[in-house]
Order: structure tokens, then sequence, then C-alpha cells
């Protein structure tokens, strides 16, 4: 008898985990499916082609590129910035400042940092770089992108530095090679597939973004390489166009959706399928 | 000669080895100058509403130029309350079913799957929501609901609603759990497999059954990391923007029903940071201060917390 209860118990509790995860994959498909169903028709030249055209115009195609390229151009300073100090500082979180307090502290910070919302950057970006100069600019935005990207690559550069054996330090210093040497000889090479994966996980991460921008760069209805004007951005025009009443807008937001999606689940694959091959084998 | 060059040596080292410092300090330096500049932008708000009555007022008015901070600040933490009473057993069952129960050829797949739903961008999340989910909920669960609870005496009109288009609290915190499930479901994975292998293999010698050894020693053993875990999942569902400025439907009013649109102190941000000047921009910044320091300190607790439990476990 109660040996039956338990196993009844046992079946119960593992059907509803497998119930759980259920859920979990049925939300994942319906969320594709959705944006894939919404968005796939809506795909076509004209959107990476022709910048915004007002809505009313029904016999003109209007599309994205103005956004497309505003998004690549805010994502790409935002990475010269952010991968560039996040590399150092990861090498000092590791080696110089590995045994030390400071050291630890900066590393709590950072993986606190990383859980930062996304939109208080939005807010402390407005204050220094926006309300000061006088407008939203390009600039501002991929300074917002920069900050919330610079603990993700300071974390994963410290960690995957730690990786590397401490043994290989030692041969290379047997060898004479002063330190800051044998970091960018030995080390980062060591430590470099890591090191890319962690960039590519960092862009991931901040393609998606829309909070930050919304008060930094805001947003422009034409192309513009000028970061010193307000820029478009694929995100901010997603939201301007989803939250509009032309059917027209919703539709291309949704095709945006989908591309931008797809593109952030891909570079996820690539990040993940790399830690693999490099370190699991 | 020799000494000549070891100086250089030297020099060069200790020239890269201040570049690195200063590069890592930088997250010091971000962090206190968002501490100084959101604070000084809040003062004017401050200064003409008193902080604890600004926690405790209620109302929102642009012609009266009085801004309280209790909805936006009830409704992020019920938002949040809501996601975390959802979104903690449906993880725990994807983590048990990873660990326990998946074959094995099984397991990638399905945690990168569960993974994946964490990259998907906050904005989609929220188009979704707003498209998809809200009607969807309307049409489903919230007439339901409304038509069984809700004409049960004095808890009834907490589940009605006058407000059409699905957008309310409940559908914002469905959205909310549905995004912090992969963070905790993750973390609870990683526990669970640090669980000795040898402690789970005496308890099925003595005859447990596969949810026992689950529930008397993987839980106990991995106690630690789950609610550091949740404490994560509580920050990330805080401080979440643009799903919840979709979804939750921005209205500055009481909230009488889990089915009503209400306000979060992030969608407010999202909504009226723009246009906003004099003292309703100020207000706003004190909101991003105060979510900031509420954030700041979640998380921190989470840290300290989990490594404490790692050093007495060691």
């Amino acid at each position: 008898m109660n040996y039956k209860l338990r196993k009844i118990k046992n079946v119960v509790v593992l059907s509803l985990s497998v119930g759980a995860t259920g859920i979990g994959l049925f939300f994942l498909g319906f969320i594709l499916f959705d944006l894939i169903s919404k968005g796939f028709s809506s795909i076509n030249i004209e959107l990476f082609t022709v910048d915004q055209t007002p809505p009313i115009l029904d016999d003109v195609k209007g599309g994205l590129r103005h956004a497309f390229i505003g998004q690549i151009i805010l994502t790409v300073v935002a990475t010269l910035i952010a991968v560039p100090l996040g590399l150092l500082g990861g090498t000092y979180l590791a080696e110089y400042g590995r045994h030390k307090r400071i050291g630890r502290v900066i590393s709590m910070l950072a993986d606190i940092s990383v859980s930062m919302p996304s939109i208080i950057v939005g807010t402390f970006v407005y204050a220094i770089l926006v309300k000061p100069l006088g407008g939203y600019n390009g600039f501002a935005g991929a300074i917002a992108l920069a900050i919330i990207m610079l603990p993700v690559i300071t974390r994963t550069t410290e960690e995957m530095l730690k990786l590397v054996p401490w043994t290989l330090r030692e041969a290379a210093f047997a060898l004479g090679a002063s330190y800051n040497n044998l970091i960018v000889k030995v080390v980062w090479r060591g430590a470099a597939t890591g090191i890319f994966t962690g960039v590519l996980l960092a862009i991931a991460r901040v393609a998606g973004e829309t909070a930050p921008l919304l008060f930094t760069s805001f947003n422009n209805t034409q192309l513009s390489f000028d970061l010193t004007k307000p820029m478009p951005s694929l995100t901010v025009s997603i939201y301007q166009y989803a939250s509009s009443p032309y059917s027209s807008w919703i539709n291309m937001a949704w095709a945006a959706a989908l591309i931008i999606t797809v593109a952030i689940l891909i570079l996820n694959l690539i990040g993940k399928w790399l830690i693999n091959w490099r370190y699991k084998s | 000669m020799k000494n000549k060059k070891r100086n250089q040596k030297n020099t060069s080292n200790a020239v890269f080895k201040f570049l690195t410092f200063f590069a890592s300090s930088l997250t010091i330096v971000i962090i206190i100058s968002m501490i100084i500049s959101l604070f000084y932008q809040s003062i004017p708000a401050i200064q003409k509403f008193g902080f604890v009555d600004f926690i405790f007022t209620r109302e929102w008015s642009f012609n009266k130029d009085i801004y309280g901070a209790f909805r936006p600040l009830s409704g992020t933490i019920l938002t949040s309350i809501g996601a975390l009473l959802l979104a903690i057993p449906i993880a725990l069952g994807i983590a048990i079913f990873i660990t326990e129960i998946c074959p094995a050829f099984l397991r990638n797949i399905i945690s990168s799957a569960i993974e994946l739903l964490a990259a998907i961008p906050s904005i989609i999340y929220g188009m979704w929501g707003l498209f998809t989910l809200a009607p969807l909920i309307e049409g489903t669960v919230q007439k339901a609901v409304s038509s069984t609870i809700g004409l049960l005496p004095v808890i009834g009109p907490m589940f009605q609603s006058e407000y059409a288009g699905g957008v309310s609290i409940f559908t914002a915190s469905i959205v909310l759990s549905i995004m912090v499930i992969p963070f905790i479901a993750a973390i609870a994975r990683d526990t669970f497999t640090q669980t000795p292998d040898i402690l789970k293999e005496s308890a099925y010698g003595l005859g447990a059954t596969k949810w026992e050894v689950v529930r008397y020693i993987v839980l106990p053993y991995s106690k630690t990391g789950v609610q550091s875990g949740i404490i994560i999942a509580a920050g990330r569902a805080l401080g979440e923007t643009m799903a919840i400025a979709y979804v939750i439907g921005n209205r500055h009013g009481p909230l009488n029903s889990i089915f009503d649109p209400y306000t979060t102190i992030t969608s407010v941000l999202a909504n009226e940071f723009n246009e906003a000047v004099g003292t309703q921009l100020s207000t706003l910044f004190l909101l991003a201060f105060i979510l900031f320091i509420a954030n700041f300190i979640t998380l921190a607790i989470a840290k300290i917390y989990s490594r404490r439990g790692l050093s007495n476990e060691l």
C-alpha cells in the first residue's frame, strides 16, 4: 500500500516535470511560429533597399534600409569600444588581480552589471550625453550599448583566461618571458576561441536591445551616418511601427522582428557550438 | 646593457598592468557615476515630494504636476511576484526533467532550446504578447475565470475587468514568467548536476524512488544555488522593460482586478521619458534610481548568498 502510494507519487511528479518541459518548449515554438507566420510574407527586397515612407502612401513600398544600416553602425561602434576595454579588464581580473581583493570586488560588480536593467543604462546615458549635448545622438546610443556589453565581455574574458592552465604560464616564465608578453602571446592565444565566443554572445545580447536606445540614439526617418545626430535602429523602429495604427507598418515590424530574432538565435547557436567544439573534446 | 633590457621589460609590463587595471576599474567607475548622476537628476523631485511621501503617493497627474511612485512601484512588484510564482515550478520541473529523466541524446538539444528562450529579444516578447497572447488570454483564460470565480461574492470583482484587449497585469506576469524560466532552469540544472552521484546512488540503494531522490537528496543539496538563481531571476523581472511596456496597458488608475491594465516603473520610463520635462522628468529619474538600487541590492544578495553557500559546503 505504502509502496504503491510512493510509486504513484513518483509517476505524478515525474509527469509534471515532463509537462513543465513541454510548456517551455511549447512557448518557444509558439513564439517562433508566430514570428514566421506573420513576418515571413512581409519580407521583400524593398525592406532592405528603401528608407521609411509615409504609411499613407499605399502604392509606394516603404522599407527599413535606414534602420538596418543604423543598427549595424550602432552595434559596430559599441563593439569597437567595449571589446578592447572588456578584454583588458578581464585580463586584469584573471591575471594581475586574480588573488587581490579589488579583483574579486570588480568581478562581482561586473556580474551584477550583467543583469542591470538596460533601460537604466538608457536614462544614465541620457543624463550624461544627451541632456548636456542638447539632443539625441547616435554616439550616445553606441555608448549605451557598450556599457551593456562591457561587463559581459569582462566576465567571459576572465573566465576563459582562468581556464588556461597555470603551468602554461610557468613554462613561459621559465623561458624568461615578461608577464605582459606571456599574457599576449600565450594566455590570450590559448583562450582565443572562448573570448571570441564571448564577443559573439555580447553582440547577440545588445543587437536586440531597445530600451537603452529609446532615450539616446532615439530614431530617425532617414538614413544617417552622422553619430552626432539621432540615428535610426531596427529595434526602435520595430517598437514605433508595431505601436502605430497602420497595417503596412505593423507588417514591416513583424518582418524586421523575424529577421533580428533569427540573426540573434544564429549568433547564439554559433557561440554554443564553438564552446562545445573547443572545450568538450 | 642587460639591465637596460630588463628595465624596458619591467616598464612595458607596468604599462600593460596599468592599462588592464584601468579597463577593469571602469566597471566601478560606471556604477558610481550611475548612482551619482541618477540621484543628482532626481533631487528636484525629492525636494518637491519628499522621498517617503513620494513612495506612497497614488496620484500621477500632469495637470497638477504631482507624481507618485505608488502605482508604478506596486506594478513592478506585483508583476515580478506573479512571474516568479508561475516560473519557479515550471523551471524546476524543466531542470528535473533535463537532469533526471531525459535520455542522454536529447539532453543537449532540450537544454539549448530552453536557453534560446532567453536569447529572444525583449521587444519580440512584447509584440507577441500584445498581438497574439493578449487577445488569446482575453478570449480563453480571462473569459473562463471571470464567468466562474468572477461571480463569487467578495473576491469576485478581483477577477472581473471592464477593460478590453487582454492587456493586464495578468498577461504581463505570464510574458515575464516565460522570460525568466530559462534563467532559473539553467541555474537549477547546473546545481542539480553537481550533486555527487554517490549520494544519489546510496538513496537508490535504500529503495528510494526517483522523486524521493530528487526531493530528499538533490533539492536539499542544491538549495543555495536554486535560491540564488530565483533571486537573480527576480532582479531580471524587476528591470524588464520592452515586453512589459507592450502588455501592461500603461494605465495610471486604481488596480481592482488581476485583468486590469496597470503600470510599472519600466513601462512609465519607456512611455513618458522622451516627452517629459521639469518635475516629471526628475520624477522619472527618481523612479530609475529606485529601480537601479532595488535591482543592485537584489543581485548583490544573490551573489553574496551563493558565495557563502558555496564556502559552507566546501
